[in-house]
């Protein structure tokens, strides 16, 4: 049963494909609340989380959300109260990395295994490591498309939101939650350093081609997808490391997608 | 029963207190134009009317089932966010197009539907932002200084339009100006609000009163003459407010 599991290279892909499906809708948000360094700052406390899981023997993964969404949270808690945010996420993010490398360096039987935290190690994705990551893909995915009007109205305007009976606090806690489930479950795939990424990169891309919200989240989750497919062949054919990889096609297109937009500007 | 009332109500706002003691009530059907110097609260009253802000003190009571228009200061798009006009307007609810197309028309702009809402001038992003709300047939229009960024002519226009507007659904409107000119005979009743309310009263009143001309000085009194309607000329029957007019310097 699901022998056709059994290769690698499928599995990869599709674990990939469960990364970026849910990343595709989460990461327009972040491109248009600008919350960039938002992404990084959770991605970059879920080390901290995988050194402590690590250190109490439990689940990773677990370990990995708990840090993420104690993360995610204080900085939620922090925005909108008068303080430079970006100055304040960028003390926030790279200290976690910091406190998270160190504490993984006491851990001296898995100080091999850093990189594979640090830009995922897909190509050894399990079975299980599957079912997880889509189970986790699957409820990002719900969870937006339940909030999804809520949440572009908030995105808009505070006010306008709560003038139309939405609480954007709320909603800001939704993607608060959706984030550090894709954090949790991309580790594996293309490691704490490159998901912010994937949040961003693949929108961005999207970007010049779309005319409404749903168009840019659609095509997104697209062109993630196919730079998932060529970022694994291109890792197996030039034997360069998977995760980064991946993140190198996705630019790729984001450079062809903005050389394409700048075509059709000056065609007549 | 009042569409929304306040009693008593203190906000502070970045641990600073911007407004004290307000009481304001506002019944279906009645325009209202809040004037007030730049960080008097106008706005802030407006937020916490729509529940953005949590009052410290007192509270605000909204007629249950309450639907409100809002039309915000301004509206910042990011660039990055693809939105046509159509789109914007189908949220946080669903519109169908024939509801889409009826506030558009409504509000002035019918052709806009298909535009991207970055690609609009100022006074179509307006009135776009107008056609959103009266979209669901509010019972309660809030504008918040509409017509910034218009020039004369074009706020005038706004204005005029939302006076129609007014006509055809007979909601209240709460507005917040300091174009005082233009806004303050079209409306039944003005609240001069400073960190607390100053006066009240009708436009005539409120114009010629003391507290009033203390913020605004006599200035503007002339312009005010400048929209008044032909319909409601009446010089004579003014407010009872003992004024002076020894105030010209």
């Amino acid at each position: 049963m699901m022998a056709f599991l059994d290769d690698f290279m499928l599995r990869a892909t599709l674990a990939g494909l469960g990364v970026v499906f849910a990343a595709a809708p989460l990461g327009c948000f972040v491109v248009w609340r600008r919350m960039a360094y938002f992404g990084d700052a959770t991605a970059h406390a879920a080390i901290l989380g995988v050194a402590m899981a690590l250190a109490l023997s439990i689940s990773v993964l677990a370990g990995a959300l708990a840090m993420a969404l104690i993360m995610a949270l204080a900085v939620s808690g922090l925005s909108g109260r008068g303080y430079a945010m970006d100055t304040m996420l960028g003390v926030m993010a790279h200290s976690a990395l910091a406190f998270g490398l160190v504490a993984v360096s006491f851990l001296s039987d898995v100080r091999l295994d850093l990189m594979s935290y640090l830009f995922g190690d897909v190509l050894a994705v399990g079975k299980g490591d599957l079912a997880i990551i889509w189970a986790g893909a699957a409820l990002v995915v719900g969870l937006i498309l339940w909030r999804w009007q809520a949440l572009l109205t908030a995105t808009l305007s505070d006010e306008l939101a709560w003038a139309a009976g939405v609480n954007p606090r709320r909603e800001q806690m939704v993607l608060t939650l959706a984030l550090a489930l894709v954090v949790a479950v991309a580790i594996k795939v293309v490691g704490v350093l490159l998901i912010a990424a994937m949040l961003i990169i693949p929108p961005a891309a999207a970007r010049p081609f779309a005319r409404t919200p749903e168009q840019m989240a659609i095509l997104a989750a697209m062109i993630g997808a196919l730079a998932v497919v060529a970022g694994l062949q291109g890792a197996l054919l030039l034997d360069s490391p998977a995760g980064p990889s991946i993140v190198c096609a996705a630019a790729l297109f984001f450079v062809l997608s903005n050389l394409g937009a700048l075509v059709k500007a000056v065609k007549p | 029963m009042s569409l929304v009332s306040m009693a008593d109500l203190s906000v502070a706002q970045g641990g600073r207190t911007v407004l004290q003691h307000v009481n304001f009530a506002i019944e279906p059907g009645e325009i209202v134009t809040i004037v007030g110097p730049n960080g008097s609260g106008k706005s802030t009253l407006l937020k916490a009317l729509v529940g953005a802000l949590t009052p410290v003190q007192g509270r605000v009571t909204r007629q249950s089932g309450l639907r409100m228009g809002y039309v915000p200061q301004r509206l910042h798009i990011d660039p990055t966010l693809p939105m046509t006009v159509a789109r914007f307007l189908s949220l946080p609810r669903h519109a169908t197009r024939a509801r889409r197309d009826a506030a558009l028309e409504r509000a002035g702009v019918p052709e806009l539907a298909d535009r991207q809402m970055s690609g609009l001038s100022g006074g179509q992003f307006q009135r776009v932002l107008l056609a959103r709300a009266i979209l669901d047939d509010p019972q309660l229009l809030l504008l918040d200084e509409a017509t910034q960024g218009l020039d004369q002519p074009g706020s005038a226009a706004f204005y005029r339009r939302i006076e129609e507007v007014r006509g055809e659904l007979g909601c209240a409107v709460l507005m917040v100006s300091h174009e005082l000119h233009v806004v303050m005979s079209a409306s039944d009743r003005v609240i001069c609000l400073n960190g607390h309310i100053c006066c009240e009263g009708q436009p005539e009143a409120v114009a010629s009163a003391p507290e009033y001309r203390a913020l605004f000085g006599t200035g503007t009194g002339g312009a005010l003459a400048l929209y008044r309607h032909e319909h409601d000329h009446q010089h004579d029957e003014h407010c009872d407010h003992d004024h002076s007019h020894e105030a010209a310097e």
